[in-house]
């Protein structure tokens, strides 16, 4: 697969370096974009973001390795996301966790072996008013109970 | 458009269109700022009492006249919304549901600071709350009262330009110069202080940092004037407050309610009680690195800052979580500890090895594994991070585990064995003949 953004994405990876004092810091814009192309943030994709940012590929693995957002390795198609930090331990998250990760057979910060799925047991996402919540991708959902989450994920494929 | 306690959320329907924020009044406090000078819009800031809402409780006027004078170098305005804290979740409600009078409020700051960009940095997770942020943005710059039509728009020579910046994961770029760090690109490691963000900020140039909820409790401030503002809630912690409330309620969710309110009539008439009628075991005040109270000592306690210091605890980010008799504190200490460890950045010794010795420590207690002396350990720990390092995450991390494990200590005692017995020498030295563990506990 080539790793290159279209012409129109250049375009925007230009229009995001002109939008800070210096272009560095439209390093995590762009990651962004990178991680949303193709998935996840591969070498050879931190590589090309160091060179269309004139950024060292050292410096661009540094920050993509500080934030968990940024994936180092392939995630599902579909990414779950279960708080268990407190406001949704109170309210059940860890058995919710516990159980999605039973009912998808795959291990915390990893894809399941088709990937359509990946788990991840995350920290307060600042959905604590609608504890407990999961995230699927970048949709949430709170206020779930485990027959909401069952047929979610029944929903998705 | 302003009546107390709504005013950072005044109840008007669709007011994240900007017709109809206009249609209320909008961006007419900023023409009424425009109307004085700068130093006099920092002084009714000042006047109105307002302190941030990040955590900290900063004088926000104190904050703004820290910025230096005069515009050889560009200025810069940050506003956080990381808001990462676990047990907040109220600016959110603000990018969800009243975006623009954040937007004002910059242009207000902006304005009294002499300040010629700002950054609205929001967490990653809040992926739909960004697209919000960006569409209000979006929508002010086309109808000329954010960018450089503003001197067509308002008269007067002044513009801004508003950047949203999306983060990517990692609590501690809500610590101030950490979220430089990571704005500039860099990875995300708090600096030291001094020099202080007022003198050397972004791009080494003077910047201020201040929560969304405090910039977005500026218009209301311009509205109804100082004294007005100063008038409502307690004293030394003035205005209305987001309360982002929690946990075992009947009604969890976002409350704008004056400061000084009392926090038995938050759970028990706004939020509607706890589930089942159970007594309250404990209470944490604003967000998890806050001191929990007691159930016991609720009664008659107010929440603002000035209220809750003599109780050992703070405002924090007024994220109420309430436990009810029926919670295993120590699981929710370790939690808390694991999450602290967890967003620790490394850099400095007594925070990355202490948050995760507590942690071990509590899971220790949380097995049965424990004996009491490792309370005293665990504390001895916590002592030794608290005040030691870079950034406040050190203290965040280090205060609930000492306040759980004050005032309820007798239940982690009841989960540690009262001593630890070790096998006598010679079956230790029996042992070693079989290459298994030295020394056991029973
Ligand atoms: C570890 C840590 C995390 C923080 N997270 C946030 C945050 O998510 N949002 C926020 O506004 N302030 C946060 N703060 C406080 C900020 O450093 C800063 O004091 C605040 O944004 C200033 O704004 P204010 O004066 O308007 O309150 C955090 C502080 C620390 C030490
Ligand atoms: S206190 Fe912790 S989070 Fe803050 S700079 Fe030190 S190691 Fe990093
Ligand atoms: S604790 Fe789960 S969203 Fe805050």
């Amino acid at each position: 697969m080539m790793i290159e953004f279209t012409a129109d994405e250049l375009h925007h990876v230009e229009a995001l370096k002109a939008k800070y004092p210096d272009s560095k810091a439209a390093i995590m814009p762009v990651l962004w974009m990178a991680q949303k192309k193709w998935g996840w943030l591969s070498e050879d994709v931190m590589q090309y973001v160091g060179s269309v940012m004139n950024l060292p590929y050292a410096h661009v693995k540094g920050v993509a390795t500080f934030y968990t957002m940024y994936f180092k390795k392939p995630m599902g198609k579909h990414h779950v996301q279960v708080c268990t930090n407190v406001s949704c331990m109170l309210r059940g998250g860890t058995e919710i966790f516990q159980a999605v990760k039973e009912r998808l057979g795959c291990e915390n910060n990893s894809a399941t072996a088709d990937g359509t799925f990946s788990l991840e047991e995350v920290e307060c996402m600042g959905a604590c008013g609608g504890a407990p919540m999961i995230a699927i991708n970048e949709t949430f959902h709170e206020n779930v109970t485990m027959e909401k989450v069952n047929a979610l994920l029944d929903s998705l494929r | 458009m302003y009546t107390s306690p709504h005013l950072v959320l005044p109840r008007i329907d669709n007011l994240a269109d900007i017709d109809v924020y206009m249609a209320n009044g909008g961006y007419q406090q900023y023409r009424k700022a425009l109307g004085m000078t700068p130093d006099e819009v920092i002084d009714v800031v000042k006047k109105s009492g307002l302190r941030g809402r990040g955590g900290a409780c900063f004088p926000t006027g104190l904050k703004w006249s820290f910025m230096p004078k005069g515009n050889d170098k560009p200025k810069y305005l940050a506003i956080n919304g990381d808001e990462s804290e676990p047990g907040s979740f109220k600016d959110r409600q603000i990018f969800e549901s009243n975006p623009h009078q954040l937007i004002e409020g910059i242009l207000i700051a902006g304005y009294a600071m002499g300040i010629e960009k700002a950054f609205i940095y929001i967490r990653g997770e809040y992926h739909a709350w960004v697209d919000m942020m960006q569409r209000a943005v979006d929508q002010a710059y086309a109808k000329g009262v954010v960018g450089s039509a503003m001197t067509q728009t308002f008269g007067g020579s002044y513009t801004i330009d508003i950047v949203v910046h999306k983060g990517a994961g990692a609590y501690i770029c809500g610590e101030e110069t950490s979220l430089m760090n990571s704005l500039e690109g860099d990875r995300a490691y708090p600096r030291y202080k001094p020099p202080f963000p007022a003198n050397k900020g972004l791009w080494g140039m003077p910047t201020t940092i201040n929560n969304v909820e405090t910039i977005a409790t500026v218009p209301p401030i311009l509205a109804i004037g100082a004294d007005a503002y100063a008038a409502i809630g307690a004293p030394g912690h003035t205005g209305t407050i987001l309360f982002g409330v929690s946990g075992h309620v009947n009604k969890p969710g976002v409350y704008e309610l004056e400061t000084g309110t009392l926090l038995t009539d938050i759970i028990y008439n706004h939020c509607g009680g706890v589930p089942g009628n159970k007594r309250i075991k404990a209470i944490i005040p604003g967000g998890s690195s806050m001191p929990p109270l007691r159930g016991d000592e609720i009664d008659g306690v107010r929440m603002d800052e000035e209220s809750l210091k003599p109780l050992g605890t703070h405002i924090g980010t007024a994220g109420i979580m309430v436990m009810d008799e029926d919670t295993d504190l120590v699981k929710v200490t370790l939690r808390i500890a694991h999450f602290y460890h967890h967003e620790s950045c490394g850099q400095c010794t007594p925070c990355r090895e202490g948050c995760g010795w507590m942690e071990k420590i509590l899971h220790r207690i949380d097995h049965g594994d424990a004996t009491v002396q490792d309370l005293d350990l665990l504390l001895s720990v916590a002592g030794n991070i608290e005040g030691n390092t870079i950034c406040a995450l050190g203290d965040a991390a280090a205060w609930p585990v000492q306040g759980f494990v004050r005032k309820f200590r007798d239940e982690f005692e009841a989960r540690c064995k009262p001593s630890r017995s070790f096998l006598s020498l010679n079956v230790v030295h029996g042992r070693r003949a079989t290459a298994s563990t030295l020394v056991q506990s029973t």
